[in-house]
């Protein structure tokens, strides 16, 4: 069933989302907002949250000794195994309901949030162990493309050309060289799951992917394109701005996978260069500084053209043949 | 929050009063302050939805105005306005006052 935003607000006018006021995070920080969209879709579908956190902004920021920011059931266990916490969460469950001791007519949803770090490198291998043992776990990507909680090094997650403290821009090379890790098609590669991207700019896609994701038989995976407005060197006010211009430019592509069927969720009818997306970010300023600045600016258009051809394509191609 | 000796605090540090990160005040980092012009405003509800610290007041999805105890002033709230009804103001200009 779609919600449409005044629904929302007049439910959660009273009623405790499960993230409060009074977290630390930057002003204007995106994973809040991720946060805020995922609980309360959960809640307005019946279900009561029980939240995992992997180490990141988000978790030392909302539980600052001797505060919370939660109000709904929460852990916090390491870095590198929020997967793994939360599959002995979910594993738990089932054991007590098996004994009866679960309260009739409860419904849970189990969410884990993880930053980039927690995800594309630190917690890889819990993640893939959980999808592969087939917890029904949501798994709550925030990307904000690298370690900005410890002030902006490069991770798995960090496109190339942005300037971090471990991989800057200088005179021998240009910021990170890489490109992004595809994770979305890493965890679709698993059998039955549920993997999907979205973005703060589109919200209605957003809660859609986030009810398809708590109501599918198995793990599911949200992919959050949430900006860091520190490090990416953005003002404040411009998280939903940067977003849409993902979106626009085809580098944050929306859709989902669905057991190995691609669906392609937003098709804009116009796109923007990717060359706007670098332009309207600090992050990028010393790249553009470079000679060299136009060729790597031209191959990354190359690489989100080709790669949106390919989505594409696989969507064609795995029309109605799922893997399961 | 006073602070509580060892024996007081729970085994493991655990925090036992779910939401309490709501007596920390976090509109005292603001620097520009949210103005709401309701002539303008339609109640399209885009900055409650986006607040990232839902300091946005509103009932029955009406828009009420701002709860400045946690406001941070990020001036999303402005930026997502389709009918520019939310000024931001620098909060020198409030020097004084309440909220």
């Amino acid at each position: 069933m779609p919600v449409n935003i005044k629904q929302l607000a007049q439910e959660f006018e009273k009623k405790e989302i499960g993230i409060t006021q009074g977290h630390r995070l930057c002003p204007g920080c995106g994973a809040p907002i991720t946060v805020k969209f995922v609980l309360m879709i959960a809640k307005h579908l019946g279900y009561e949250p029980i939240v995992g956190l992997a180490t990141g902004c988000l978790e030392v920021s909302t539980t600052v000794f001797p505060y919370t920011a939660w109000s709904v059931p929460y852990i916090h266990n390491a870095f590198e195994n929020v997967a793994a916490t939360m599959s002995g969460v979910e594993t738990a469950y089932r054991a007590l309901k098996a004994k009866g001791r679960i309260p009739e007519g409860k419904r849970y949803a189990f969410i884990a949030f993880a930053g980039d770090g927690g995800t594309y490198d630190i917690g890889l291998q819990a993640l893939s162990g959980m999808l592969e043992r087939g917890h029904k776990v949501l798994y709550v990507l925030y990307d904000n493309e690298g370690y900005m909680n410890t002030g902006n090094q490069r991770s798995g997650a960090t496109p190339p050309g942005s300037d971090t403290t471990t991989a800057p821009v200088g005179k021998k090379l240009p910021g990170k060289i890489q490109l992004k890790k595809n994770i979305v098609e890493i965890v679709a590669a698993h059998e039955n799951v549920y993997a999907a991207t979205a973005a703060l700019s589109e919200p209605l896609d957003f809660f859609a992917k986030v009810e398809k994701a708590l109501n599918f038989e198995g793990p599911s995976f949200l992919a959050v394109f949430s900006p860091c407005v520190r490090f990416w060197r953005v003002n404040d006010d411009q998280t939903v701005e940067i977003s849409k211009l993902a979106v626009e430019t085809k580098y944050w592509p929306l859709y989902e996978v669905e057991r190995g069927v691609y669906r392609v969720t937003r098709k804009p009818r116009q796109f923007r260069p990717v060359e706007e997306f670098v332009k309207a970010q600090g992050r990028f300023r010393r790249l553009l500084e470079r000679p060299d600045a136009k060729e790597i600016v031209q191959e990354l258009q190359e690489y989100v053209d080709r790669r949106w051809e390919r989505l594409l394509a696989l969507e064609e191609a795995t029309k109605d043949k799922p893997i399961r | 929050m006073p602070l509580k000796s060892w024996k007081e605090i729970p085994i493991g540090g655990v925090i036992v009063t779910p939401g309490s990160a709501r007596e920390y005040k976090t509109g005292t980092w603001r620097v520009m302050r949210p103005i709401l012009h309701k002539e303008k405003c339609i109640d399209c509800m885009f900055c409650w939805l986006y607040c990232p610290d839902q300091a946005i007041v509103q009932e029955n999805a009406v828009m009420k105005g701002f709860n400045y105890d946690y406001c941070k002033g990020c001036g999303l709230c402005a930026k997502v306005c389709p009918k520019q009804a939310i000024e931001m103001r620098p909060e020198t200009e409030f020097v004084g006052e309440e909220g």
